[in-house]
């Protein structure tokens, strides 16, 4: 459209309004690192929009100096498509909590990832309703206490790239609100990829649901229970890279390195077609208290949708010739009086 | 063949309403269209009603699989499918089981003889035989045995005997036309083109009319010959069309006129999906149709496009409506264009899908939370829905706001003549994006409010892609002007204020009431949507009688035309046909605190208009008496 602004700073980025997360929330180093990368996309901020539900993580549009939806519950996938295949030329962005995108939104959610129209989707996952005050979500763990399940909540959780991946997605990705530079390289991922992009971000809700990942995203625990997934690499993790991933009869598994040999790791193909081993590293961890996949799940290259939708109107119009409406109204038969 | 148009001997009539009734599996529909376009190409004036049930294909030969179509033809104007039918046509025996209380008193079957077999009579419910037992005493009846003549001329063509039944609506079809003196040309060229590469279909088809037609001559139904002579109509050049289509083109033609991308979001549901597939077809045009995975994505989408500057719509029923409501609701909060189309039909809930009803008005108006008004209208006729959508799209676009377009299974469904409007005389719709900041800040440089207004309360459309006018909307409230989210409680009463303000002052450009009829009438019927040809054939007979009444007909239900108050207090008595229970009556009573009387049906089926003269004449005799 325009000419891309070419320097920006974080600054031209923020907007002035006051951002209102509670203090210490990690929406806000979910923010900075958005802030922060995107002067370094080398898009125009009045071609940038983001799209956003209802939820804490939902507030994200109006501190972004882009254009921005903050739209209904659920919905923000299915909005984002509607601007998406109107406005190919645009760069989109959906931003939500997993109440938003897994419980009332799930649906759209996974069309719009089926559908692979080019959106990036950033799943803010805290395990935990925020903005409604505490009652258990699509991924807090069996057995929750919350205002709304006194006894424990009865729920088996979703775990989101595992939904993802099964909805036919063609990039997924996860990471966490405590590592800035790795959530500006995922981010970065999911907006180079041509096509849908999820990329679940974990996220602390220090009101409702305070250190839900510090098991695993703790600096002191990060070397022992985050296992990076690296295109091309063997599947290591540890202090030392001592522990691994094999596949064993479909499973993921997790090995001591010693115990079966560097040759008998998996390698970690992002691009591999069939997504059966992605989904296998996604079932990795029952949640985040055990060793568990961060970085890129999958990212396969396939047809985008808003993309084929302008190449069937441009080859209409290329067949029938541009449209004329006194001829449309003249295409059944006719008679004068 | 000899074309019998307009043949000698031929009794001439005014009009004629016939009915083709049969099971779902019997082509009724198409042979009734089929009759249908070839009155219309013969000049005559028309209106149709298909009914059909629900099921796509319920059991052969039971009362719930009877599909049926009505159809009315004139040599005067007209604008029912007609009271009741003079002809039925029935092709087995629950279609005469369902369909002969509609037929007039003395009026005329054809009945496919050979369906009338022990196994069917019993599906339908018959003990005994019709032919047999006296009920059909003081009609004509007109037994052919269509199944075995049609597979006897099929025969020599090598057509199998089974497939050859399946053109036994092309003998009916045939017969029919011999007896309304239609021409046949139009319908063996259609059977060759819709047919074309499938020669057996073909010639199997084109036999069995050219039966069908032969069989009037040789089996001495002369007397049942009847001519309708081409209605006068305003000269030009027409087309038949049905509501459905009429209003997908009429969206494709707002869409023109305002220079600006079509998107349609939908989700299919009966009776609206005819609208997607339509629009689905002109890519050519720019149109771009998502088919979302529910009625919420469906409307969300469109509301995503409006706001990167296409005008969009979303097609559905009412379920879908209520579906919906939640993000019309963002859409009136965003203030941004959008159109709604409501194919009304029977509810509650799944309610009868395939039947009309008008009973959405209400939820149309007050069918969402918090304050939330909106535009309303209301298409009248199969071709006015054409300018209906057109005006719908014209309102939410010039004045940035989600309008209701309703119509109805009936508007749908049925077709009429349309004289074809010449493309350079439709309205112009004027929109444009904003361009450039439109404040000033404390700092001197220019801003962007998106929420500052013209002098008609319109806020500016800026699409995303515009330098310096990036902002952000959404539906938590929002300050008057710079439009940031506002708590404030004097913010939200003024902002509720002025977006109903906004929309009531829309009226001040529309045109005032319009009354039809003498202006000083006793009685005046007002109507909504698709009852317009009802009242309009029953005000024919009454002022034809030189009876007192006028019509009003209410296009823009929300906001209501200016003056419509005044006139409604001029008559003595107001009757308002509806239907539904009774909802514009509501809002007529509730605005102008008028005296206004219900008429009301909820069957599936829209008024006729010997219903609505006979309310005015008794309602005038009250008054007399
Ligand atoms: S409730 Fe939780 S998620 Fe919401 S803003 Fe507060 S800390 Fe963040």
């Amino acid at each position: 459209m325009t000419d891309v602004e070419t320097t920006t700073t974080r600054k031209d980025w923020a907007t002035d309004q006051e951002v209102r997360w509670c203090p210490g929330c990690g929406d806000y180093s979910i923010l900075t690192a958005m802030q922060l990368m995107m002067p370094e996309l080398g898009v125009s901020r009045e071609d940038t929009v983001f799209i956003s539900g209802i939820g804490c993580a939902a507030r994200f549009p109006y501190y972004m100096n882009t254009y921005g939806i903050h739209s209904i519950h659920g919905r923000a996938p299915a909005f984002a498509t509607g601007l998406a295949v109107a406005r190919p030329d645009l760069s989109i962005w959906v931003v939500g909590g997993d109440g938003d995108m897994l419980s009332i939104g799930g649906n759209h959610l996974i069309h719009a990832l089926r559908r692979n129209v080019n959106v990036n989707i950033l799943l803010f996952n805290n395990m935990i309703y925020g903005l409604t005050k505490g009652q258990y979500s699509p991924t807090s763990e069996v057995g929750k206490i919350t205002k709304s399940s006194p006894y424990g909540s009865l729920d088996q959780p979703f775990n989101a790239v595992s939904v993802a991946i099964g909805a036919e997605a063609s990039f997924v990705a996860r990471t966490h609100d405590m590592d800035r530079k790795h959530m500006q390289e995922m981010f970065r991922r999911a907006w180079e990829h041509p096509g849908a992009s999820l990329v679940e971000v974990y996220q602390n809700c220090n009101v409702f649901n305070d250190g839900a990942f510090d098991t695993i995203s703790k600096r002191a625990n990060r070397d022992s229970m985050l296992i990076n997934l690296t295109h091309g690499e063997p599947i290591k993790f540890g202090a030392d890279a001592e522990r691994g991933v094999v596949m064993d009869g479909g499973d993921a598994v997790i090995v001591d390195v010693a115990d079966v040999g560097e040759d008998a790791l998996v390698v970690h193909d992002e691009r591999r077609p069939n997504p059966a081993v992605s989904f296998a590293l996604s079932r990795l961890a029952a949640g985040p208290t055990e060793p568990t996949p961060i970085g890129v799940f999958r990212a396969v290259e396939r047809g985008e949708y808003a993309s084929a939708n302008s190449a069937q109107l441009a080859s209409a119009q290329e067949q029938a010739g541009p449209g004329d409406l006194a001829a449309l109204l003249r295409s059944n038969p006719t008679w004068t009086a | 063949m000899t074309d019998l148009a307009d043949a000698p001997n031929a009794r001439d009539v005014d009009r004629v309403v016939i009915r083709f009734a049969g099971d779902s599996g019997d082509g009724m529909q198409l042979t009734g269209d089929r009759f249908t376009s070839a009155s219309a190409l013969f000049g005559n004036d028309l209106a149709t009603l298909p009914e059909f049930p629900a099921e796509i294909r319920a059991p052969a030969g039971t009362l719930a699989g009877v599909s049926a179509f009505q159809v009315q033809i004139s040599s005067e104007p007209i604008s029912t499918p007609g009271d009741e039918p003079t002809v039925l046509v029935a092709m087995n025996p629950a279609a005469l089981m369902s369909d002969l209380n509609r037929l007039a008193a003395g009026g005329t079957i054809i009945a496919n003889d050979d369906a009338f077999e022990e196994r069917n009579l019993e599906k339908a419910g018959y003990v005994d035989n019709p032919f047999e037992d006296g009920s059909l005493d003081g009609y004509t009846l007109i037994r052919v045995p269509m199944t075995r003549l049609t597979r006897e001329v099929c025969e020599p063509l090598g057509v199998k005997p089974r497939d050859a039944e399946r053109s036994k609506n092309f003998f009916a079809l045939g017969l029919v036309s011999w007896m309304y003196t239609r021409p046949t040309e139009p319908t063996l060229e259609w059977i060759a083109q819709k047919f074309a590469g499938r020669d057996a279909v073909i010639a199997a088809n084109t036999a069995a009319f050219k039966a069908g037609h032969a069989y009037g001559e040789t089996a001495e139904l002369g007397s049942h010959v009847v001519s309708i002579a081409p209605a006068s109509l305003p000269p030009g050049e027409y087309t038949n069309i049905n509501g459905n289509t009429a209003l997908s083109w009429g969206l494709i033609a707002a869409s023109v006129q305002a220079g600006l991308p079509l998107f349609l979001g939908s989700y299919p549901i009966t009776p609206a999906s005819d609208i997607l597939h339509e629009l689905a077809k002109h890519k050519n045009f720019g149109v771009r149709t998502f088919q979302a995975e529910d009625e919420i994505a469906a409307v969300s989408a469109a509301i995503g496009a409006a706001y990167g500057g296409h005008l969009a719509i979303t097609t559905t029923s009412g379920p879908g409506v209520a579906l919906k409501g939640e993000a019309i609701g963002l859409a009136v909060s965003m203030e941004l264009p959008l159109v709604i189309v409501d194919i009304q039909r029977g509810g509650p809930s799944t309610g009868l899908p395939t039947k009309t009803e008008a009973s959405d008005l209400l939820m149309a108006m007050y069918g969402r939370h918090g304050e939330s008004p909106m535009p309303v209208v209301a298409a009248h006729s199969p071709a006015q829905c054409f300018d209906a959508a057109i005006e719908a799209c014209r309102i939410a676009l010039e004045y940035k706001t989600p309008v209701m377009l309703l119509s109805d299974g009936y508007l749908a469904n049925s077709s009429e003549p349309w004289l074809l409007p010449d493309v350079d005389s439709l309205p112009a719709i004027d929109v444009s994006y904003a361009t450039e900041p439109n404040q000033t800040n404390e700092d001197g440089e220019p801003v962007f409010w998106p929420f500052a207004r013209d002098e008609k309360l319109v806020r500016p459309w800026a699409v995303p892609g515009t330098p310096g006018l990036m902002h952000r909307v959404g539906g938590l409230e929002k300050s008057d002007g710079p439009g940031n989210v506002s708590y404030d409680p004097a913010n939200h009463g003024r902002m509720t204020d002025i977006r109903a303000e906004r929309i009531d002052r829309i009226a001040d450009d529309l045109p005032d009431v319009v009354v039809e009829g003498s202006p000083g009438a006793k009685v005046c019927l007002v109507g909504w949507g698709s009852t317009w040809g009802a009242i309009r054939g029953a005000m024919r007979r009454l002022t034809a009688d030189g009876l007192d009444v006028a019509h009003i007909h209410i296009q823009h239900l929300h906001p209501f035309p200016n003056g419509l108050g005044e006139a409604l207090r001029s008559f003595d008595r107001v009757i308002v046909p509806e239907l539904n229970k009774g909802q514009l009556v509501k809002l007529l009573r509730a605005e102008f605190l008028v005296d206004a009387q219900g008429v009301n049906k909820v069957m599936g089926q829209p008024f006729t208009a010997a219903e609505l003269e006979s309310i005015v004449r008794q309602t005038l005799s009250e008054m007399e008496g």
